[in-house]
């Protein structure tokens, strides 16, 4: 019996991120609205896999997942062995302006969750004009440090269990265990000190709650969903940052945590279909 | 083979008698067992005021006494009132209720002692302090 093949496909882009390269593996399938998902903190773009492989999306969405530098399969870059890696607002904001400039995306949707999800706010105030849409899966302006880094990542502990250890209580108890497990997967493959200096992203940058009124959401529609596990970014958190943006949509998504669409894809479709579908009816279907 | 299990007194409230069947949950599950078999720790898990004393050798549960128990040590301990446990233990727990980090954060549990094994084996102390939802899902 032939092997189901699944459409998503995976290619490198070679491109230079605020003027040094980077060797990018991303994956895509579909066609029509370019669709970038940004993946969580110390994971990948394979967190997509299953809205790369639904036809109400893909039948209507270009849906592009690319894995952040040191992350996935995208190289850190030359010489990072001699550097620690800290993700930084400028470093995110230019490497997904760099990535949908490279492949010459038309005012694409961007949907991120967690860092992903915080730095969609960024693109919304600084360059709402460039996106159709965006989308910020657990996402607050600002979210105080709640425990210590540092166990991430030293030599007497093990990096991928200590990480999936850690995020496993972000993920809603109803989901499948196939997904929970898959979504620990990719935390357990994370290259050491990478969680970390994600969640460097959260501790640097300032509380940019001052900057969201700038947001026009006329110019760039903006959602906000959060999963109600969530304990990182609870859905109140998100509600604050939303209270300060004109006409942001915000839905709390049941019996769903801090990673939506690998830990349960079923239920966050109920959940992320409806939104596709206005920002779809709202740029002239196709 | 079950741990030992001292239980003094009658039970306040369900939750003492789901940690008195920590150690046959644990010991029986082959894959928990494996996650922890570098482990051995004395871990206080404190369920309102009743301490309970869990040694734990080699992954498995090597004891349980219900205390208290002037001057036994312990290097670690996870502490929350009847009901903090009791929700923690539904097959299927509130937000907030359904993680020890969860509980931690809204101030419902506290964690003490020496940390360095807790986060060395996280998933195995997760899995370990999660086991007694299984009684009510009827699985043992």
């Amino acid at each position: 019996m032939a092997a189901m093949i699944e459409p998503i496909v995976g290619r490198y882009a070679n491109v230079a991120v605020a003027g040094r390269s980077h060797r990018i593996y991303f994956e895509e399938a579909g066609q029509g609205i370019p669709l970038v998902c940004l993946h969580t903190a110390g994971a990948d773009g394979r967190q997509f896999r299953h809205m790369m492989n639904d036809p109400a999306i893909t039948d209507h969405f270009r849906v592009l997942a690319f894995d952040l530098p040191w992350h996935g399969k995208s190289s850190p870059p030359d010489g990072f062995q001699d550097e620690e890696y800290r993700l930084t607002a400028a470093a995110y904001v230019a490497a997904i302006r760099a990535f949908c400039a490279a492949l010459s995306l038309e005012r694409p949707v961007v949907l991120g969750c967690s860092i992903g999800g915080r730095i969609v706010l960024r693109l919304a105030i600084d360059h709402a004009a460039e996106f159709r849409a965006l989308i910020g899966l657990e996402s607050a302006a600002v979210q105080a440090p709640w425990y210590d880094t540092s166990w991430l990542h030293r030599p007497d502990v093990h990096g991928g269990e200590v990480c999936a250890g850690l995020v496993s209580g972000l993920i809603a108890p109803q989901g499948p265990a196939s997904s929970r497990w898959e979504t620990l997967w990719h935390y357990m493959q994370s290259g050491p000190g990478v969680f970390k200096g994600d969640l460097h992203f959260y501790r640097a940058e300032p509380d940019w709650s001052v900057d969201l009124a700038r947001i026009d959401t006329r110019v760039c529609p903006l959602y906000l969903l959060t999963g109600e596990y969530d304990f990182s970014c609870t859905p109140e958190d998100t509600a604050r940052t939303a209270q300060q943006i004109a006409d942001a949509r915000v839905t709390v998504m049941q019996e769903l945590g801090h990673f939506p669409m690998s830990e349960n894809p079923a239920q966050f479709r109920r959940y992320i279909l409806p939104v596709l579908d206005k920002i779809r009816a709202s740029s002239g279907a196709i | 083979m079950s741990g030992k299990i001292i239980s003094p007194g009658a039970d306040r409230s369900a939750v003492h008698g789901m940690i008195e069947k920590l150690p046959e949950l644990v010991n029986h599950d082959a894959a928990l067992l494996r996650r922890g078999r570098y482990l051995d720790l004395d871990v206080l898990i404190e369920i309102g005021d009743v301490p309970y004393y869990v040694s734990i050798e080699n992954g498995r549960i090597a004891r349980l006494d219900r205390g208290p128990l002037l001057m036994r040590s312990w290097a670690l301990a996870f502490r929350g009132a009847d009901d903090a446990w009791r929700q923690f233990w539904q097959p299927f727990p509130p937000p907030h209720f359904h993680d020890i980090f969860a509980l931690a954060k809204a101030g419902q549990f506290r964690i003490e002692g020496d940390v360095h094994p807790l986060m060395a084996n996280l998933l195995y102390f997760k899995d370990l302090l999660a086991a007694p939802r299984r009684l009510a899902e009827g699985v043992r």
